[in-house]
């Protein structure tokens, strides 16, 4: 028998619909190799065993009325990051507030899943409230990355990369705030997409940083990644900051070829801090697609040592005043012993909230408060708007920009934690692009000498998702860079 | 003691009549059992996000419009932070860096003459929901019903001088907001409130005062007696040697004074920024020109028109324009039966007598113009007296019958029977020679007599015209 869990999504939505592969079997494929693995790695918070079996049920159904003949993912097993809402099931946001939470409603691109036939097959790990680069901070424990257990998978999108990447799901969803789908996804060597703000509609997703949140797809091609962001899309009258588009067929862009397209490396993203293992790594994928007709040539992006503090400044405002509603009356977490309003809301609070949550509302309080506010937050806007006209001016130029994701490779479980600094600092490729709103990829390109897989970042003009998958996908299809081919904990047991 | 002038600004909201409110499609009809009119985008479910009703800003700006005001064109929602379990996004979308409207004023009339109130702003933003304490419980329970209904803000400059002058000033307001038909007003279900910021200053003084802001009057009454209240309690701070704190109070009527509610120390600090839930809305020339002529008549013009083309009187039309329910109900019944005048009268006499009588307000009336121009009709044929018109408008008024109904079911029609009127009358000069006698004999007076004994045996309902026209014809032929 073949092995399910090793096809690509859209492979498996062709078997399915060549009936050479039962919805159910794959679920249950599914379900099997999360049994076996995610011990190891913890990357979901919530798996559906009983409901992905009924979901599997009516899908089949549907396929076999003809009614997804148009879905080419249909009956294909999908996680969902647990910040995004499900229709009575538990999301959680990774956070002890929330641990009980089950919304009344499905968000927008839950819906849209559904309608396309895809089997929603649980909720993954992530940073509490999407916040934090390693999926460390979670109330539920600490995501492994699948190819070196002592190495974090990235975040906060962790849960949702290492599924991913260890075979636990065909593709993922994710959200990114700062860089939280493309930086595990280079740390887990899986590619993922994040979309112009405005591609994907918001409504149901738990807001980190509201003008930065946007939702995108993980897989392990290009093409897998491409063909979910496709059914997502779409603009949604539920989202005021949604943007009509005219086309969303992105598997229109799975193209092998980049004759002609102009492409910028930022120079200042080669400068100091970055792994020389790192560097050498992106500097080889530009040239693949150089030798491959694309028109390459490095260039200097503006105000980019002011990505990081703007971001932080703008995304903790944002959160402070988004994390507001979780007090303890409503729903979620409320403290056991109390006197009184204001004691409901200091307790479950304080108990409710992980540290680093705790440290950004505070950072986004403050610089929100009465005389702060022109010093930090006014001034973070008007940065906001330098980082996005320096965009605007490279892409007179070019096509798309190339670049690393992060200064360096997954790096050891707690190594960050100790110094939040450092690792908002490593955020440093990824935080400019969803100041500006534009979309980003990330793919693989590469291993380190630990073994890690090294990510590359593609970024293109508003409304340039094709631009940046037809990039990618010529990249993938070069095959030229070393893959970890094998995982850690797993390699050992099914050996 | 000194002389005292007393310096008043208030910040009025204003409940939306729109059908749904400010960011769902949730009703905003008032009442309903606790927690039906919502949903998870107004009980700010996580997740959910904010979708402007349009009718929301077409509705600002007309009161913009209507008020003087410039209309900002690029206009932007902000989050006003603070906890509280009424509000369960823990923010309230509202505006503050980019109003939608500025710069206005409207002039009031009182006593002392007419005087401009500017307007420093007006902006949008949604209700909270409300508590409840249950005492049997012990506990508080939350009612969002209210919650995202669409509220204005209107924000006065400190120009008000007396209780007087405010009651003109809200009673101005009242007027423009029913007469655009943005808000219904009615303060006792709160669609309209007032907050007030007031101080004192001695005579000529040239800085203001330190003002307190009080909250919760629910009346017109209530407002002039908390301002009288303020007022006093402020002058005795000074003349003691004492200083006012600019505080917030709380207004309670029954008790006639107000209480500190918290004091500028405490005072919270809302951490404003740009709602990113929401983009700046543009509004184009276009929109805008449209919004300026679709402006319907307000009361001012009104007035004057109906002195112009119905020739009423000043008094009368400011009466029945003082109601907007009452001056359609004038325009209504007018272009039903063409009688300016009558319409009028019967508004300003037999209407008001029964609001008193009944203690209602204008906007309370039920009967159609229908109604009443049947009935003028009637009373313009000669089907029934002025009398027995009287008689049924008040059914009309009270029960809401249908007039020709009414009269036909009742017998109260005119008899307009010569033969019958002819009988009767002869019947009466029989039985009256003495009246006769005097009348032949030129005491023309005695008619009356005749004309009287008629119309008591008809029951009021012959015609009075028609009874003195036979007569003098059957006394004349004797």
């Amino acid at each position: 028998m073949i092995d399910i869990t090793r096809l690509s999504a859209l492979e498996l939505g062709r078997k399915i619909k060549a009936k050479e592969i039962t919805v159910a079997e794959a679920v249950q494929a599914q379900l099997e190799i999360i049994k076996q693995r995610d011990p190891d790695y913890n990357c979901y918070i919530t798996v559906l065993e009983e409901d992905a079996l009924a979901q599997a049920e009516q899908v089949q159904t549907r396929i076999d009325a003809g009614e997804l003949n148009d879905s080419p993912l249909a009956g294909v097993p999908l996680a969902v990051k647990d910040n995004i809402c499900t229709k009575g099931v538990k999301t959680t946001c990774a956070s002890q507030i929330l641990y009980n939470f089950e919304p009344t409603y499905d968000a927008t691109v839950i819906e849209k899943l559904k309608e396309a036939g895809l089997i929603i097959i649980g909720k993954t790990n992530c940073d509490e409230f999407a916040m934090g680069s390693t999926t460390e901070t979670s109330f539920f424990g600490v995501t492994k990355n699948p190819w070196n257990t002592d190495c974090v998978p990235g975040g906060s999108s962790g849960g949702s990369a290492a599924a991913v990447a260890a075979e636990e799901a065909f593709l993922a969803l994710g959200s990114d705030t700062g860089g939280s789908i493309r930086q595990p996804a280079g740390y887990c060597g899986v590619v993922g997409i994040k979309p112009t703000y405005g591609t994907v509609s918001r409504y149901g997703l738990i807001a980190y940083a509201s003008s930065l949140d946007q939702i995108g797809t993980f897989g392990r091609s290009v093409s897998d990644c491409a063909a979910a962001l496709e059914l997502i899309s779409g603009h949604d009258i539920k989202d005021s900051t949604s943007a009509p588009q005219e086309s969303y067929r992105y598997t229109d862009a799975l193209v092998d070829d980049v004759m002609g397209m102009r492409i910028g490396i930022p120079k200042d993203y080669l400068g100091a801090g970055i792994e020389e293992e790192v560097k050498e790594s992106i500097l080889k994928a530009a040239q693949v697609l150089k030798s491959k007709g694309a028109i390459v040539e490095e260039f200097e992006l503006h105000s980019v040592e002011f990505a990081v503090p703007s971001y932080y400044v703008i995304a903790c405002a944002e959160a402070s005043s988004n994390l507001s509603r979780f007090d303890g009356v409503k729903y979620g977490y409320r403290t056991s012993e109390f006197e009184g309003l204001q004691d409901v809301y200091k307790k479950s609070r304080s108990e409710g909230f992980g540290n680093e949550v705790k440290r950004r509302m505070m950072i986004g309080a403050f610089v929100l408060s009465s005389g702060y506010y022109d010093a930090f937050y006014n001034k973070a806007l008007k940065v906001r708007a330098l980082i996005n006209q320096g965009f605007q001016k490279a892409f007179e130029k070019f096509d798309i920009i190339l670049g690393p994701i992060a200064p360096e490779t997954a790096p050891r479980l707690g190594e960050s934690l100790s110094d939040p600094l450092k690792m908002y600092l490593s955020d440093i490729y990824t935080v400019s692009v969803n100041l500006a709103g534009l979309p980003g990829i990330s793919l693989p390109c590469g291993v380190d000498k630990k073994g890690l897989p090294i990510g590359l970042q593609l970024i293109g003009r508003h409304f340039g998702e094709k631009d940046i998958i037809r990039a990618a996908y010529s990249f993938e299809q070069a095959g030229s860079y070393e893959r970890p081919t094998t995982l850690t904990k797993a390699q050992g047991k099914e050996a | 003691m000194k002389a005292y002038e007393t310096v008043i600004g208030l910040e009025v909201h204003v409940e939306l009549a729109t059908k749904s409110k400010i960011f769902c499609g949730c009703t905003t009809q008032f009442g309903g059992d606790p927690n039906t009119h919502c949903c998870p985008v107004c009980t700010g479910m996580p997740g959910t996000l904010p979708v402007l009703n349009k009718k929301v800003v077409e509705f600002a700006m007309a009161a913009g419009l209507a008020m003087n005001c410039k209309i900002t064109q690029h206009c932007k929602f902000d989050r006003k932070n603070y906890f509280y379990p009424d509000l369960p996004k823990a923010y309230q979308i509202s505006q503050l860096y980019l109003p939608i409207c500025r710069d206005g004023g409207i002039e009031i009339e009182t006593e002392a003459g007419k005087k401009t109130i500017r307007i420093h702003e007006i902006h949008m933003e949604e209700d909270a929901g409300k508590l409840i304490h249950d005492p049997w419980e012990d506990c508080t329970l939350v009612d969002y019903n209210r919650c995202g209904v669409p509220l204005i803000e209107i924000v006065s400059e400190p120009d008000m001088r007396s209780a007087e002058e405010v009651i003109a000033y809200l009673d101005k307001l009242r007027l423009i907001l029913q007469y655009l038909g943005v808000s219904d007003c009615k303060m006792q279900e709160g669609s309209l409130r007032a907050d007030i910021n007031l101080s004192v200053r001695e005579l000529g003084a040239r800085e203001f005062g330190t003002r307190t802001e009080m909250k919760n009057m629910n009346s017109f009454k209530a407002i002039a007696r908390a301002i009288e209240g303020e007022r006093k309690r402020q002058i005795e701070l000074l003349e003691e040697g004492k200083k006012v704190i600019q505080e917030t109070r709380r207004w309670d009527d029954n008790k006639d004074t107000s209480f500190a509610m918290r004091s500028k120390e405490d005072a919270q600090d809302y951490r404003y920024f740009p709602e990113p839930d929401l983009p700046p809305i543009e509004i184009s020339d276009e929109w805008l020109e449209e919004i300026r002529k679709r402006q319907p008549e307000l009361r001012d013009e009104k007035m004057l028109r109906y002195e112009k083309e119905f020739d009423i009187p000043a008094y009368d039309a400011a009466i029945i324009t003082g109601s907007k329910h009452l001056a359609d109900l004038f325009e209504e019944t007018v272009a039903l039966c063409q009688k300016p005048k009558e319409v009028s009268n019967w508004l300003m006499v037999e209407t008001m007598r029964l609001l008193k009588e009944q203690e209602m307000e204008p906007e309370e009336i039920t009967f159609t113009p229908g109604q009443l121009a049947a009935l003028i009709k009637m009373v313009d044929g000669n089907k029934i007296n002025r009398t027995v018109a009287k008689e049924v408008f008040e059914k009309i008024f009270k029960e809401n019958v249908d007039p020709e109904e009414y009269v036909e079911k009742n017998g109260l029609g005119m008899v307009s029977d010569d033969g019958l009127l002819r009988s009767t009358i002869e019947k009466i000069i029989a039985d009256s020679p003495q009246s006769v006698a005097d009348y032949k004999s030129g005491k023309t007076k005695a008619m009356g007599f005749i004309v009287g004994q008629t119309m008591k045996e008809m029951k009021g309902k012959a015609d009075p015209g028609k009874v003195n026209q036979l007569v003098k014809e059957m006394l004349d032929s004797l």
